[in-house]
Protein backbone atom coordinates (compact mmCIF):
# COMPACT_ATOMS: atom_id res chain seq x y z
CA UNK A 1 0.00 0.00 0.00
CA UNK A 2 1.36 3.24 -1.63
CA UNK A 3 1.60 6.56 0.56
CA UNK A 4 -0.99 8.18 -1.83
CA UNK A 5 -3.30 5.56 -1.48
CA UNK A 6 -3.67 5.97 2.38
CA UNK A 7 -3.71 9.41 2.31
CA UNK A 8 -6.63 9.48 0.21
CA UNK A 9 -8.41 6.52 2.37
CA UNK A 10 -7.99 8.31 5.44
CA UNK A 11 -9.13 11.54 3.78
CA UNK A 12 -12.39 9.87 2.49
CA UNK A 13 -13.05 8.44 6.19
CA UNK A 14 -12.12 11.40 8.25
CA UNK A 15 -14.36 13.75 5.54
CA UNK A 16 -17.23 11.02 5.64
CA UNK A 17 -16.89 10.30 9.27
CA UNK A 18 -17.19 14.26 9.92
CA UNK A 19 -20.08 14.24 7.65
CA UNK A 20 -21.61 11.42 9.71
CA UNK A 21 -21.43 14.12 12.66
CA UNK A 22 -22.81 16.68 10.94
CA UNK A 23 -25.89 14.76 9.28
CA UNK A 24 -26.52 13.52 13.05
CA UNK A 25 -26.28 17.18 14.40
CA UNK A 26 -28.74 18.47 11.32
CA UNK A 27 -30.91 15.79 10.27
CA UNK A 28 -31.41 13.31 13.07
CA UNK A 29 -31.18 15.93 16.12
CA UNK A 30 -32.41 19.82 15.59
CA UNK A 31 -29.89 21.78 15.59
CA UNK A 32 -30.92 24.23 13.43
CA UNK A 33 -33.92 25.28 15.61
CA UNK A 34 -32.49 24.61 18.92
CA UNK A 35 -29.37 27.25 20.06
CA UNK A 36 -29.28 29.55 17.25
CA UNK A 37 -32.31 31.40 17.50
CA UNK A 38 -31.59 34.41 20.44
CA UNK A 39 -34.54 34.16 23.16
CA UNK A 40 -36.25 36.28 25.64
CA UNK A 41 -37.69 35.27 29.23
CA UNK A 42 -40.83 35.27 30.71
CA UNK A 43 -42.21 34.30 34.33
CA UNK A 44 -45.09 32.53 34.54
CA UNK A 45 -46.46 31.26 38.17
CA UNK A 46 -49.06 28.54 38.54
CA UNK A 47 -50.62 26.55 41.34
CA UNK A 48 -49.85 23.30 40.37
CA UNK A 49 -47.78 22.32 37.29
CA UNK A 50 -48.40 18.54 37.04
CA UNK A 51 -45.92 16.77 34.63
CA UNK A 52 -44.18 19.86 33.34
CA UNK A 53 -40.13 18.81 32.65
CA UNK A 54 -37.87 21.50 31.94
CA UNK A 55 -36.89 22.08 28.09
CA UNK A 56 -40.54 21.26 27.24
CA UNK A 57 -42.13 23.11 24.54
CA UNK A 58 -43.79 26.58 25.03
CA UNK A 59 -46.58 26.86 21.96
CA UNK A 60 -48.30 29.44 20.80
CA UNK A 61 -51.97 27.78 18.76
CA UNK A 62 -49.46 24.91 18.39
CA UNK A 63 -46.17 26.27 17.19
CA UNK A 64 -43.34 25.64 19.04
CA UNK A 65 -41.84 29.45 20.46
CA UNK A 66 -39.95 28.70 23.36
CA UNK A 67 -39.02 26.04 25.82
CA UNK A 68 -39.40 25.64 29.25
CA UNK A 69 -36.11 27.33 31.28
CA UNK A 70 -36.62 26.65 34.88
CA UNK A 71 -38.67 25.35 37.47
CA UNK A 72 -38.95 26.63 41.07
CA UNK A 73 -41.14 26.48 43.65
CA UNK A 74 -41.82 30.10 45.32
CA UNK A 75 -40.80 29.46 48.88
CA UNK A 76 -43.43 32.25 50.14
CA UNK A 77 -46.34 31.58 48.14
CA UNK A 78 -46.11 27.99 47.38
CA UNK A 79 -46.62 28.60 43.90
CA UNK A 80 -44.38 26.80 40.86
CA UNK A 81 -42.22 29.72 39.39
CA UNK A 82 -41.35 28.83 35.50
CA UNK A 83 -39.25 30.44 33.36
CA UNK A 84 -39.92 30.72 29.65
CA UNK A 85 -37.50 31.31 27.14
CA UNK A 86 -39.58 32.51 23.94
CA UNK A 87 -37.70 33.27 20.59
CA UNK A 88 -37.24 37.13 20.01
CA UNK A 89 -39.30 36.60 17.17
CA UNK A 90 -42.64 36.30 19.05
CA UNK A 91 -44.13 38.74 20.97
CA UNK A 92 -47.19 37.94 23.80
CA UNK A 93 -49.75 40.22 24.40
CA UNK A 94 -49.83 41.64 28.56
CA UNK A 95 -52.81 39.78 28.99
CA UNK A 96 -51.79 36.41 27.38
CA UNK A 97 -52.77 33.27 28.93
CA UNK A 98 -50.29 30.92 29.87
CA UNK A 99 -51.83 26.95 30.49
CA UNK A 100 -50.15 23.68 31.23
CA UNK A 101 -51.76 21.37 28.58
CA UNK A 102 -50.61 17.85 27.68
CA UNK A 103 -50.80 16.50 24.40
CA UNK A 104 -52.93 13.81 23.89
CA UNK A 105 -53.84 11.22 26.85
CA UNK A 106 -50.45 10.41 27.26
CA UNK A 107 -48.28 12.97 25.40
CA UNK A 108 -45.57 15.17 26.24
CA UNK A 109 -46.96 18.02 28.82
CA UNK A 110 -46.44 21.88 27.27
CA UNK A 111 -47.41 25.01 28.11
CA UNK A 112 -49.85 26.89 25.68
CA UNK A 113 -50.11 30.54 25.06
CA UNK A 114 -53.28 32.69 24.44
CA UNK A 115 -52.62 36.12 23.13
CA UNK A 116 -55.44 38.76 24.30
CA UNK A 117 -55.90 41.77 22.91
CA UNK A 118 -53.98 44.16 24.74
CA UNK A 119 -51.87 46.82 23.04
CA UNK A 120 -48.81 46.62 25.41
CA UNK A 121 -46.74 43.40 24.83
CA UNK A 122 -44.63 41.40 27.35
CA UNK A 123 -41.13 42.77 28.02
CA UNK A 124 -38.40 40.58 28.55
CA UNK A 125 -38.24 39.33 32.35
CA UNK A 126 -42.05 40.37 32.55
CA UNK A 127 -44.66 37.91 34.23
CA UNK A 128 -47.20 36.74 32.93
CA UNK A 129 -50.17 36.94 35.66
CA UNK A 130 -53.02 35.06 34.09
CA UNK A 131 -52.21 31.21 34.07
CA UNK A 132 -53.97 27.92 34.25
CA UNK A 133 -52.66 25.16 36.31
CA UNK A 134 -52.72 21.88 35.14
CA UNK A 135 -55.28 19.17 35.25
CA UNK A 136 -54.57 16.25 37.61
CA UNK A 137 -56.11 13.17 36.77
CA UNK A 138 -56.42 11.92 40.16
CA UNK A 139 -58.33 15.09 41.46
CA UNK A 140 -60.48 15.42 38.32
CA UNK A 141 -61.85 11.54 38.92
CA UNK A 142 -61.51 12.13 42.83
CA UNK A 143 -63.85 15.45 42.13
CA UNK A 144 -66.08 13.39 40.29
CA UNK A 145 -66.68 10.13 42.27
CA UNK A 146 -67.51 12.90 45.21
CA UNK A 147 -70.02 14.46 42.91
CA UNK A 148 -71.85 11.15 42.07
CA UNK A 149 -71.79 9.97 46.05
CA UNK A 150 -73.24 13.58 46.72
CA UNK A 151 -75.88 13.68 44.29
CA UNK A 152 -76.47 9.87 44.91
CA UNK A 153 -76.61 10.59 48.45
CA UNK A 154 -79.13 13.75 48.01
CA UNK A 155 -81.94 10.98 46.48
CA UNK B 1 1.38 -27.96 58.40
CA UNK B 2 -2.41 -27.01 59.12
CA UNK B 3 -1.22 -23.02 59.78
CA UNK B 4 0.07 -23.13 56.51
CA UNK B 5 -2.73 -24.44 54.80
CA UNK B 6 -5.55 -21.91 56.58
CA UNK B 7 -2.81 -19.41 55.70
CA UNK B 8 -1.98 -20.28 51.39
CA UNK B 9 -5.88 -19.08 50.01
CA UNK B 10 -5.40 -16.20 51.96
CA UNK B 11 -1.86 -15.16 50.78
CA UNK B 12 -3.00 -16.01 47.58
CA UNK B 13 -5.91 -13.42 47.19
CA UNK B 14 -3.21 -10.98 48.59
CA UNK B 15 -0.88 -11.74 45.76
CA UNK B 16 -3.59 -11.34 43.15
CA UNK B 17 -4.56 -8.04 44.97
CA UNK B 18 -1.04 -6.76 44.77
CA UNK B 19 -0.83 -7.85 41.35
CA UNK B 20 -3.70 -6.30 40.45
CA UNK B 21 -3.14 -2.79 41.71
CA UNK B 22 0.99 -3.27 40.70
CA UNK B 23 -0.75 -3.54 36.94
CA UNK B 24 -3.02 -0.73 37.78
CA UNK B 25 -0.36 1.65 38.72
CA UNK B 26 1.86 0.39 35.48
CA UNK B 27 -1.21 1.11 33.24
CA UNK B 28 -1.48 4.41 34.49
CA UNK B 29 2.09 5.53 34.41
CA UNK B 30 2.17 3.80 30.75
CA UNK B 31 -0.89 6.52 30.30
CA UNK B 32 0.99 9.23 31.01
CA UNK B 33 3.93 8.10 29.27
CA UNK B 34 1.76 7.83 25.90
CA UNK B 35 0.13 10.84 26.53
CA UNK B 36 4.02 12.60 27.06
CA UNK B 37 5.13 11.21 23.65
CA UNK B 38 1.98 12.38 22.22
CA UNK B 39 3.57 15.33 20.04
CA UNK B 40 5.53 12.70 18.35
CA UNK B 41 2.69 11.38 17.41
CA UNK B 42 1.36 14.88 15.95
CA UNK B 43 5.39 15.26 14.41
CA UNK B 44 5.48 11.93 13.01
CA UNK B 45 1.91 12.52 11.12
CA UNK B 46 2.50 10.17 8.26
CA UNK B 47 2.60 7.23 11.03
CA UNK B 48 -0.45 8.34 12.81
CA UNK B 49 -2.37 8.64 9.32
CA UNK B 50 -1.18 5.08 8.17
CA UNK B 51 -2.69 3.59 11.77
CA UNK B 52 -6.03 5.92 11.36
CA UNK B 53 -6.20 3.97 8.02
CA UNK B 54 -5.31 0.53 9.48
CA UNK B 55 -7.89 1.09 12.87
CA UNK B 56 -10.58 3.22 11.32
CA UNK B 57 -10.64 3.04 7.23
CA UNK B 58 -9.89 -1.38 7.37
CA UNK B 59 -12.83 -1.31 10.42
CA UNK B 60 -15.55 0.40 7.97
CA UNK B 61 -16.84 -2.51 6.44
CA UNK B 62 -17.85 -4.35 9.38
CA UNK B 63 -18.76 -1.08 11.28
CA UNK B 64 -21.21 0.18 8.62
CA UNK B 65 -22.85 -3.27 7.77
CA UNK B 66 -23.06 -4.08 11.42
CA UNK B 67 -24.94 -0.54 11.65
CA UNK B 68 -27.69 -1.15 8.93
CA UNK B 69 -28.26 -4.30 10.39
CA UNK B 70 -28.89 -3.22 14.41
CA UNK B 71 -30.56 -0.35 12.59
CA UNK B 72 -33.27 -2.66 10.86
CA UNK B 73 -33.55 -4.68 13.32
CA UNK B 74 -34.01 -1.81 15.71
CA UNK B 75 -37.04 -0.70 13.26
CA UNK B 76 -38.52 -4.31 13.13
CA UNK B 77 -38.55 -5.08 16.97
CA UNK B 78 -39.18 -1.46 17.74
CA UNK B 79 -42.66 -1.09 15.23
CA UNK B 80 -43.75 -4.31 17.10
CA UNK B 81 -43.11 -3.17 20.35
CA UNK B 82 -44.48 0.54 19.80
CA UNK B 83 -47.64 -0.96 17.54
CA UNK B 84 -48.63 -2.55 20.90
CA UNK B 85 -49.76 0.80 22.39
CA UNK B 86 -50.83 2.32 19.08
CA UNK B 87 -47.48 4.21 19.21
CA UNK B 88 -45.71 3.21 16.24
CA UNK B 89 -45.12 6.40 14.03
CA UNK B 90 -42.81 7.35 17.41
CA UNK B 91 -40.36 4.68 15.87
CA UNK B 92 -38.27 7.81 14.72
CA UNK B 93 -37.28 8.60 18.03
CA UNK B 94 -37.38 5.12 19.72
CA UNK B 95 -34.42 4.05 16.99
CA UNK B 96 -32.79 6.78 16.92
CA UNK B 97 -32.38 8.00 20.47
CA UNK B 98 -31.45 4.69 21.15
CA UNK B 99 -28.69 5.13 18.57
CA UNK B 100 -27.37 8.06 19.32
CA UNK B 101 -27.10 7.96 22.84
CA UNK B 102 -26.34 3.93 23.25
CA UNK B 103 -25.83 1.55 20.72
CA UNK B 104 -23.66 3.61 18.35
CA UNK B 105 -21.01 4.67 20.64
CA UNK B 106 -21.22 1.08 22.64
CA UNK B 107 -21.75 -1.31 19.91
CA UNK B 108 -19.39 0.72 17.63
CA UNK B 109 -16.87 0.59 20.87
CA UNK B 110 -17.29 -3.41 21.42
CA UNK B 111 -16.93 -3.84 17.48
CA UNK B 112 -13.50 -1.47 17.24
CA UNK B 113 -12.34 -3.47 20.53
CA UNK B 114 -12.47 -6.78 18.62
CA UNK B 115 -11.71 -5.64 15.09
CA UNK B 116 -8.76 -3.13 15.84
CA UNK B 117 -7.61 -3.07 19.45
CA UNK B 118 -6.85 -7.17 18.75
CA UNK B 119 -4.62 -6.16 15.69
CA UNK B 120 -2.90 -3.23 18.22
CA UNK B 121 -1.96 -5.96 20.67
CA UNK B 122 -0.71 -8.53 18.55
CA UNK B 123 1.03 -6.30 16.20
CA UNK B 124 3.00 -4.56 19.39
CA UNK B 125 3.39 -7.68 20.89
CA UNK B 126 5.01 -9.75 18.21
CA UNK B 127 6.91 -7.05 17.82
CA UNK B 128 8.26 -7.27 21.64
CA UNK B 129 8.51 -11.42 21.14
CA UNK B 130 10.61 -10.37 18.35
CA UNK B 131 12.97 -8.14 19.92
CA UNK B 132 11.88 -5.34 17.24
CA UNK B 133 10.83 -2.70 20.21
CA UNK B 134 14.38 -3.76 21.99
CA UNK B 135 16.48 -3.17 18.63
CA UNK B 136 14.66 0.01 18.32
CA UNK B 137 15.70 1.02 21.97
CA UNK B 138 19.23 -0.04 20.46
CA UNK B 139 19.05 2.54 17.94
CA UNK B 140 18.28 5.38 20.04
CA UNK B 141 14.44 4.94 19.33
CA UNK B 142 11.66 5.44 21.69
CA UNK B 143 9.22 2.89 20.90
CA UNK B 144 6.87 4.69 22.74
CA UNK B 145 7.11 7.57 20.95
CA UNK B 146 7.73 5.72 17.18
CA UNK B 147 4.91 2.18 17.52
CA UNK B 148 2.84 3.20 20.95
CA UNK B 149 2.21 7.05 20.53
CA UNK B 150 0.40 6.66 16.92
CA UNK B 151 -1.20 3.65 17.72
CA UNK B 152 -3.18 4.80 20.64
CA UNK B 153 -3.96 8.31 18.86
CA UNK B 154 -5.16 6.52 15.54
CA UNK B 155 -7.48 4.43 17.87
CA UNK B 156 -8.76 7.41 19.82
CA UNK B 157 -9.21 9.78 16.60
CA UNK B 158 -10.94 6.46 14.71
CA UNK B 159 -13.23 5.57 17.46
CA UNK B 160 -15.87 8.85 17.31
CA UNK B 161 -15.71 8.93 13.43
CA UNK B 162 -16.67 4.81 13.06
CA UNK B 163 -19.36 5.52 16.13
CA UNK B 164 -20.80 8.47 14.26
CA UNK B 165 -21.04 6.45 11.18
CA UNK B 166 -22.40 3.09 13.04
CA UNK B 167 -25.77 5.58 14.24
CA UNK B 168 -26.46 6.63 10.85
CA UNK B 169 -26.12 3.60 9.49
CA UNK B 170 -28.44 2.56 11.97
CA UNK B 171 -30.92 5.36 11.76
CA UNK B 172 -30.51 4.60 7.33
CA UNK B 173 -31.53 0.70 8.35
CA UNK B 174 -34.57 1.74 10.55
CA UNK B 175 -35.68 4.15 7.88
CA UNK B 176 -35.74 1.54 5.02
CA UNK B 177 -36.95 -1.29 7.53
CA UNK B 178 -39.84 1.38 8.67
CA UNK B 179 -40.67 3.76 6.08
CA UNK B 180 -39.99 1.48 2.95
CA UNK B 181 -41.17 -1.97 4.61
CA UNK B 182 -43.60 -0.84 6.92
CA UNK B 183 -44.78 1.68 5.34
CA UNK B 184 -44.43 4.38 7.81
CA UNK B 185 -45.22 8.25 6.73
CA UNK B 186 -41.20 8.90 5.96
CA UNK B 187 -42.21 13.15 7.49
CA UNK B 188 -43.85 11.16 10.38
CA UNK B 189 -40.25 8.83 10.62
CA UNK B 190 -38.15 12.10 10.01
CA UNK B 191 -40.10 14.94 12.46
CA UNK B 192 -40.24 13.10 15.76
CA UNK B 193 -37.28 12.22 15.45
CA UNK B 194 -36.19 15.39 14.81
CA UNK B 195 -38.42 16.23 17.37
CA UNK B 196 -37.00 14.07 20.07
CA UNK B 197 -33.48 14.50 19.77
CA UNK B 198 -31.32 17.86 20.55
CA UNK B 199 -27.51 18.04 19.23
CA UNK B 200 -27.21 19.16 22.78
CA UNK B 201 -27.48 16.85 24.97
CA UNK B 202 -28.24 13.59 23.31
CA UNK B 203 -25.54 13.90 19.74
CA UNK B 204 -22.79 15.99 22.41
CA UNK B 205 -23.33 12.87 24.62
CA UNK B 206 -23.01 10.57 22.19
CA UNK B 207 -19.76 11.68 20.91
CA UNK B 208 -18.36 12.09 23.95
CA UNK B 209 -18.87 8.70 25.16
CA UNK B 210 -17.13 7.24 21.93
CA UNK B 211 -14.34 9.82 22.55
CA UNK B 212 -14.15 8.19 26.27
CA UNK B 213 -14.43 4.92 24.53
CA UNK B 214 -11.67 5.46 21.95
CA UNK B 215 -9.61 6.46 24.21
CA UNK B 216 -10.22 3.36 26.73
CA UNK B 217 -10.06 0.71 24.02
CA UNK B 218 -6.96 2.33 22.18
CA UNK B 219 -4.85 2.57 25.78
CA UNK B 220 -6.11 -0.64 26.53
CA UNK B 221 -4.48 -2.12 22.99
CA UNK B 222 -1.62 -0.77 23.05
CA UNK B 223 -0.77 -1.41 27.09
CA UNK B 224 -1.51 -5.12 26.69
CA UNK B 225 0.41 -5.53 23.60
CA UNK B 226 3.42 -3.59 25.51
CA UNK B 227 2.91 -5.64 28.35
CA UNK B 228 2.92 -8.98 26.74
CA UNK B 229 4.62 -11.85 27.67
CA UNK B 230 6.83 -12.45 25.03
CA UNK B 231 6.33 -15.54 23.22
CA UNK B 232 3.63 -16.74 21.19
CA UNK B 233 1.78 -17.69 24.09
CA UNK B 234 2.28 -14.42 25.96
CA UNK B 235 1.17 -12.77 22.73
CA UNK B 236 -2.15 -15.15 22.32
CA UNK B 237 -3.51 -14.35 26.30
CA UNK B 238 -2.38 -10.98 25.88
CA UNK B 239 -4.39 -10.59 22.55
CA UNK B 240 -7.68 -11.93 24.18
CA UNK B 241 -6.83 -9.36 27.51
CA UNK B 242 -7.72 -6.63 25.14
CA UNK B 243 -10.71 -7.87 23.76
CA UNK B 244 -11.76 -9.22 27.17
CA UNK B 245 -10.73 -5.86 29.33
CA UNK B 246 -12.06 -3.26 26.44
CA UNK B 247 -15.02 -4.90 26.29
CA UNK B 248 -15.62 -4.94 30.34
CA UNK B 249 -14.22 -1.26 30.30
CA UNK B 250 -16.84 -0.33 27.63
CA UNK B 251 -19.74 -1.39 29.16
CA UNK B 252 -18.61 -0.10 32.87
CA UNK B 253 -17.29 3.10 31.31
CA UNK B 254 -20.74 3.67 29.62
CA UNK B 255 -22.88 3.16 32.55
CA UNK B 256 -20.88 5.33 34.56
CA UNK B 257 -21.08 7.75 31.66
CA UNK B 258 -24.71 7.38 31.64
CA UNK B 259 -25.23 7.91 35.73
CA UNK B 260 -23.23 11.84 35.30
CA UNK B 261 -25.65 12.50 31.99
CA UNK B 262 -28.59 11.56 33.01
CA UNK B 263 -28.19 13.89 36.28
CA UNK B 264 -26.67 16.25 33.96
CA UNK B 265 -30.74 16.43 32.10
CA UNK B 266 -31.96 16.92 35.66
CA UNK B 267 -33.32 13.41 35.91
Amino acid sequence: MNRSTIDLWVGIFVTIGFGAIVLLALKVGNLTSLSSTPSYRLEARFDNIGGLKLRAPVKAAGVVVGRVDRIKLDPKTYQAAVTLSVDNGYHFTKDTIASILTSGLLGEVYIGLDAGGDTQMLADGAEITKTQSAVVLEKLIGQFLFDKAASGGGK
Amino acid sequence: MPADALTHGLRRIGLGTLTAIARMGYAARFFVAVIMHSPEAVRRMRLTLREIYFSGVLSLVIILVSGMFVGMVLGLQGYDSLNKYGAGDSLGIFVGLSLVRELGPVVAGLLFASRAGSAITAEIGLMKTTEQLAAMEMMAVDPLARIVAPRFWGGVVSMPLLAALFSIMGVFGAYVVGVRLIGLDAGTFWGNMRAGIDFWPDVTNGIIKSAVFGVAVSLIAVFEGYDAKPTAEGVSAATTRTVVGASLAILALDFILTVFMFRGLGI
